[in-house]
């Protein structure tokens, strides 16, 4: 890897090196590599199919590498090494690994038979063991940075789609993870709950979190992403500065699927 | 429609709204059809209460005599505690047996499904007799090494008594049946909810506990109270072990020994009513905790206020942001 004199000053966090994913015989990624840094945005765009929501889901074991090497903050993800050999992490060393990275559904899963309150805490007291008196004060503050602290006492049921995914991202940022995935947070809304949504995420990114986004939304890409990566077949086409890789694609690909999401 | 629409508020009618539009006050479909099936409906019931009424054969005071007899009285006790002991076997069998069916450890899997093949797959009457005899199969129960010394020993009828096997036999055979019926309930939550608690680090069980088993309830009581009043009939069949308390067996009694068995078997048929009403009653509860956030839910009033203020970080830079639109109302 070369790094530059730019970047030294930032951390790779998540180092994701030559990773490939078969289910059966499908071949849906075909050697990935990636590097996303200390507080960086990185955003996956690519069609349907392309892998970018199966990279996501491999980066917190929803889904099991076939070949290749996940790293998060130098925890290699999923496995154990000694002896030359890859040994499966037991069920309680995932969950433990997952604890610190949270994670945004496009379908929001928030929990329905709980208030978005409840929602918040069950992981910090559950998990991390928090008191309730700590872990509602922590969850009040988060649903009023999402804006929604008067709907503490609502079921999913009772809120919007946009509200739905705010109280989502507040359920994910209880547990103070290093790192935020999104899956498509934004697909599953109307138009007009959209941005609600996008400015949450872009005030997580100002406020200085890690966040790997898998999103349609170009303009979100161009005026938050740090970096910008075209997924298109199970590889990555081309990655670099948002901005850039938008007005001048190098790929034919890429231009292709811009013109047709633009 | 103009002409009939006043516009100006002091030729409005009796009836009619101050504000916004008419509203339809359309004469509904007229249903003759069911007010004919309704008398055809009454004068059968009618008929029915009447013969039921003066017909001398159902002996209503012999039906009053017993309705509190002891020995009747005391069939409804055993026959609650077989119901309820039954079923506190199988529900917590059955939730045993959903997760172990759910499980990556193929072993479980296994037992789970060979338990439901075995106690699914023969009579409940054949079952009870077995219990019943198991004592002629191994007169002692002994604890010890296998294969090697044993450390005490109990007999067999001592520990299990008709009422042990009655119990046993019942559970076990209803555990099968329900294990489906919670396997269906697990089965019936989305799988997001699965991914979104495994993506929060928390372990399996909690997450079946926690999360998959409440929401399953749901899809697991309606069956469940199915079963339970089945179980209250079911009951009736521990004459097989033998286990001779039971309502069914105590109303019997007195009806051979009387010469009266249509009084008795009114009785017996009063109490079975009257415990499954109590029975659908606890149900109504039951489901209604288990549909929070589900079912019955209107949108939740809204609290009017000024949009909320992102209360960011301390080290966010404070760059000034695109003002939010009021949030907004389902």
């Amino acid at each position: 890897m070369i790094i530059t004199s730019d970047v030294v000053t930032k951390e790779a966090l998540v180092r994701i090196d030559g990773v490939h994913k078969y289910f059966g015989h499908h071949h849906v990624l075909r050697g990935i590599d990636m590097t996303v840094r200390q507080g960086e945005v990185a955003v996956l765009i690519g069609p349907s199919g392309s892998g970018k929501s199966t990279l996501l889901r491999c980066i917190n074991m929803l889904e099991t590498i076939s070949a290749g090497r996940i790293h998060v903050s130098d925890d290699l993800i999923g496995f154990r090494e000694s002896r030359g050999r890859l040994h499966d992490l037991t069920t309680k060393e995932i969950a433990a690994q997952r604890r610190d990275i949270g994670m945004v559904f496009q379908k929001f899963n928030l929990f329905a038979h709980r208030t978005a309150l409840q929602n918040i805490i069950e992981a910090p007291t559950q998990v991390k063991g928090q008191s309730r008196g700590k872990a509602r004060t922590r969850a009040m503050e988060l649903l009023d940075r999402v804006g929604l602290a008067n709907h503490a006492n609502h079921y999913p049921a009772q809120l919007s789609g946009g509200q739905q995914q705010r109280v989502a991202i507040a359920r994910a940022l209880a547990m103070e993870p290093e790192l935020m995935l999104f899956d498509e947070p934004t697909s599953a809304l109307d138009p007009e709950l959209v941005g609600d949504v996008l400015n949450v995420m872009k005030d997580l990114a100002k406020s200085g979190m890690t966040m790997i986004v898998v999103t349609h939304e170009i303009g979100f890409a161009r005026e938050v992403g740090d970096t910008l990566t075209f997924m298109d077949g199970g590889v990555v086409v081309e990655s670099g500065d948002p901005r850039q890789l938008i007005a001048n694609p190098q790929h034919a690909r890429t231009r292709e699927f811009l013109s047709k999401v633009l | 429609m103009s002409t009939l629409a006043p516009t100006d508020p002091a030729t409005l009618q009796p009836g009619q709204r101050r504000r916004g539009p008419e509203l339809i006050n359309a004469v509904p479909v007229r249903h003759p059809g069911r007010w004919a099936a309704g008398a055809i409906i009454l004068l059968f019931a009618a008929v029915m209460a009447q013969s039921v009424v003066t017909n001398a054969n159902f002996r209503w005071e012999t039906v009053g005599k017993y309705l509190l007899d002891v020995l009747v009285v005391q069939g409804i006790g055993w026959t609650l505690l077989l119901t309820v002991l039954s079923m506190a076997i199988a529900i917590v069998l059955a939730v045993l047996l959903a997760f172990m069916r759910q499980s990556d450890n193929p072993l479980f899997r296994g037992v789970s499904w060979a338990w439901v093949w075995f106690f699914r797959g023969t009579p409940v009457y054949t079952q009870l007799v077995f219990w019943g005899l198991i004592s002629v199969l191994y007169p002692k129960l002994a604890v010890g090494v296998p294969f090697g010394p044993e450390l005490f020993s109990l007999s067999t009828q001592d520990v299990v008594t008709a009422f042990v096997a009655a119990v046993l036999g019942l559970g076990l055979n209803e555990s099968a049946y329900l294990a489906e019926i919670f396997r269906a309930g697990l089965k019936s939550v989305d799988s997001g909810q699965m991914e979104a608690a495994e993506a929060l680090g928390m372990r399996k069980s909690k997450i079946m506990w926690r999360i998959i088993l409440p929401q399953a309830m749901r899809v697991i009581v309606p069956p469940t109270g199915n079963e339970t009043i089945g179980m209250l009939k079911t009951t009736s069949l521990v004459l097989a072990v033998p286990f001779t308390l039971d309502l069914t067996f105590a109303t019997n009694g007195i009806a051979n020994r009387s010469y009266l068995p249509i009084p008795l078997l009114i009785v017996a048929a009063i109490w079975y009513l009257v415990i499954t009403s109590i029975l659908m009653v606890g149900q109504f509860y039951i489901e209604r905790h288990f549909g929070k956030g589900v079912d019955n839910l209107v949108p939740a009033p809204v609290k009017a206020g000024p949009a909320p203020v992102n209360a960011l970080p301390a080290t966010a830079a404070q760059a000034p942001r695109t003002p939010r639109k009021e949030d907004e109302v389902l």
